[in-house]
């Protein structure tokens, strides 16, 4: 067989093995739980409320935007974990081995979509039995969630592996974590984007998350509740649009910066950041 | 050992800069199948930048440099199947066990190579008992045998090691040089490291190459390099309480004069023969005179 597919299928196992063990010890199981449960908190203490004059319940605008958001949470996830297998040696091990990088690429889309699945999972269960008003019994409802669900995937990983090229330690990683909870707010997750000021709509329109959270509403919404959206329309054309162009950008950039990430790894680099490490922890 | 004519490694006028440092000003030596070759040198020294050059993880700054008859710099992965690293681990794959983490990569050889079987690598390195434990429960020393199962599972012609035994204990250090003792010479793997060890230089490799400040100040066998720089073994003695030693190249003739000359008069007789630690220590302070010129030249990594 030929080396690439060889490496293909030795990284998809690769994916398969880091998702058995990421839900088989503590800590990792405990992060799989914490954001959903977190998630389904905050739909409890939404479920009785309504939107303005509409009179639309808050849970049910509220449950498919936190999928869409969930799922552009991928990018942080990619971005987080191949911070830190650069710096405790991962990458350079995949670096030595042939085609190694390919492979490890493969496991970690593997095992950060399935993560994903995971995590989306454990919300929505409960989540559908906690809410009213949706809109699930058509067949197109879980077409449409599964295809933006797709397309979040490919506008969000690519971009997440150039974001984690970029970061070389883990500890810096944290800067991202107050813009991210910025554009969290502004993207009409937990509150309809309408009631915001006009530039701030436009400023969220540039990030993933609000998209997927309109593409998963238009999923999982009935017809009627797109009043509550901007333009009155679920802008379908719209949503492929941006995302494909964060797909486009992500797949253009990250091969560059990874490649560029990559060769600069060696066993020295590693070393330098465990003294430095150790020196820290001391 | 059973190096043949195979030219592995062929190094030429090798340099380095970062910046404005010089750290390797003109390296050349050449390495052939199964030969076992220590580079050794103290911090600094250089040895780092040369086998990372070697590996293919270093961009050098002039020179020629093959490996297996191709340039790492430009190598594709049919080049990296035929090549063996051991890096030194930390705490990569911890969640990995070790016959898992080294199936996962016996895998990705398979395409140019027959790897070695897990079970039996495990084996060989002496982790049996540890193939099903998970990697960050792994003694240091067990990791490091796990480092070299990792670098040898695709049956590299020709394997690295920086620095392979450091924080090793007596027992696993051992083990560890029987271990690279029997890859040169069953399986002809052409083996380079480098350590700050003279022992270790002495015990594993044919051949050594002293590094100091960028340049190659002494590359032989240990016996070799003992006689080409040391040179002369010493001889001491003691007349009355007074303590005498002479470099000579005949310590048999020197002996047999001072006794026909002092007879039973001669006490605490001593032939030393020349060392490679006092060959080591000659050749640093060589260095270190002749580059007394340019002191900015010690400032290294």
């Amino acid at each position: 067989m030929n080396p690439v597919r060889i490496a293909l299928r030795a990284g998809r196992s690769r994916g398969l093995v880091e998702l058995r063990q990421s839900v088989t010890n503590g800590g990792d199981l405990f992060n799989h739980v914490f954001w959903p449960v977190l998630m389904l908190i905050t739909l409890w203490f939404l479920r009785d409320r309504q939107f303005g004059p509409s009179g639309f319940p808050l849970g049910a605008l509220a449950l498919p935007s936190i999928l869409g958001m969930n799922t552009a949470m991928a990018m942080v996830s990619m971005s987080q974990q191949l911070t830190a297998d650069r710096e405790d040696g991962t990458l350079l091990r995949a670096k030595a081995i042939p085609n190694g990088m390919l492979g490890y690429l493969t496991g970690k889309l593997i095992s950060v979509s399935g993560g994903l699945l995971i995590e989306l999972a454990i919300f929505l269960l409960p989540a559908l039995l906690l809410v009213d008003g949706l809109s699930t019994a058509r067949p197109t409802a879980w077409m449409t969630l599964v295809a933006v669900l797709m397309l979040g995937l490919i506008a969000t990983l690519p971009a997440g592996a150039a974001l984690g090229s970029i970061f070389t330690s883990a500890r810096s990683q944290g800067i991202l974590t107050l813009p991210i909870l910025a554009v969290i707010a502004i993207s009409g997750i937990f509150y309809p984007i309408t009631v915001l000021p006009q530039w701030l709509q436009t400023a969220a329109q540039v990030f993933p998350i609000y998209w997927l959270g309109l593409g998963m509403r238009s999923a999982l919404l009935p017809p009627s509740a797109v009043v509550v959206e901007i333009g009155h329309s679920w802008r379908h054309l719209e949503t492929v649009a941006v995302l494909g162009a964060w797909a486009v950008a992500g797949l253009l950039i990250a091969p560059v910066v990874l490649r560029q990430m990559a060769r600069r790894e060696s066993g020295s680099s590693v070393a330098d950041r465990r003294d430095r490490e150790l020196q820290r922890a001391r | 050992m059973t190096a043949d004519d195979t030219l592995v490694v062929d190094v030429a006028a090798l340099r380095m800069r970062y910046g404005t440092t010089e750290v390797l000003h003109d390296v050349t030596f050449q390495a052939r199948r199964g030969e076992v070759l220590a580079l050794l040198g103290p911090n600094g020294a250089g040895k780092t930048s040369t086998i990372e050059i070697l590996e293919g993880f270093r961009t050098r700054s002039a020179g020629h440099v093959h490996v297996l008859g191709t340039d790492p710099a430009r190598a594709g992965e049919d080049w990296r199947a035929r090549v063996g690293v051991v890096l030194q681990s930390w705490r990569d794959h911890g969640k990995w066990r070790v016959r898992e983490l080294l199936t996962q990569i016996a895998a990705y050889y398979t395409g140019y190579t027959t790897p070695w079987d897990p079970a039996d690598l495990v084996a060989a390195v002496g982790l049996d008992r540890q193939a099903d434990q998970k990697i960050r429960t792994l003694s240091g020393g067990q990791r490091r045998r796990l480092d070299v199962a990792i670098g040898i599972v695709g049956r590299p012609e020709v394997l690295f090691l920086d620095e392979p035994t450091v924080g090793f204990d007596p027992a696993a250090r051992h083990d560890f040089h029987d271990l690279i003792r029997a890859l040169a010479t069953e399986h002809r793997t052409t083996i380079l490291l480098t350590t700050h060890d003279l022992d270790e230089a002495e015990r594993l490799a044919a051949r050594i190459l002293v590094l100091d400040n960028g340049r190659i100040i002494g590359d032989g066998t240990a016996k070799q390099l003992s006689r080409r720089i040391a040179g002369r073994d010493e001889v001491h003695w003691s007349l009355d309480g007074e303590r005498f030693s002479q470099p000579t190249d005949h310590p048999a003739r020197l002996v047999y004069e001072l006794y026909r000359e002092h007879g039973d008069d001669l006490h605490d007789l001593d032939v030393r023969r020349a060392s490679l630690e006092n060959t080591y220590l000659t050749l640093m302070r060589r260095a270190e005179q002749a580059h007394q010129g340019a002191p900015a030249d010690r400032e290294l990594r």
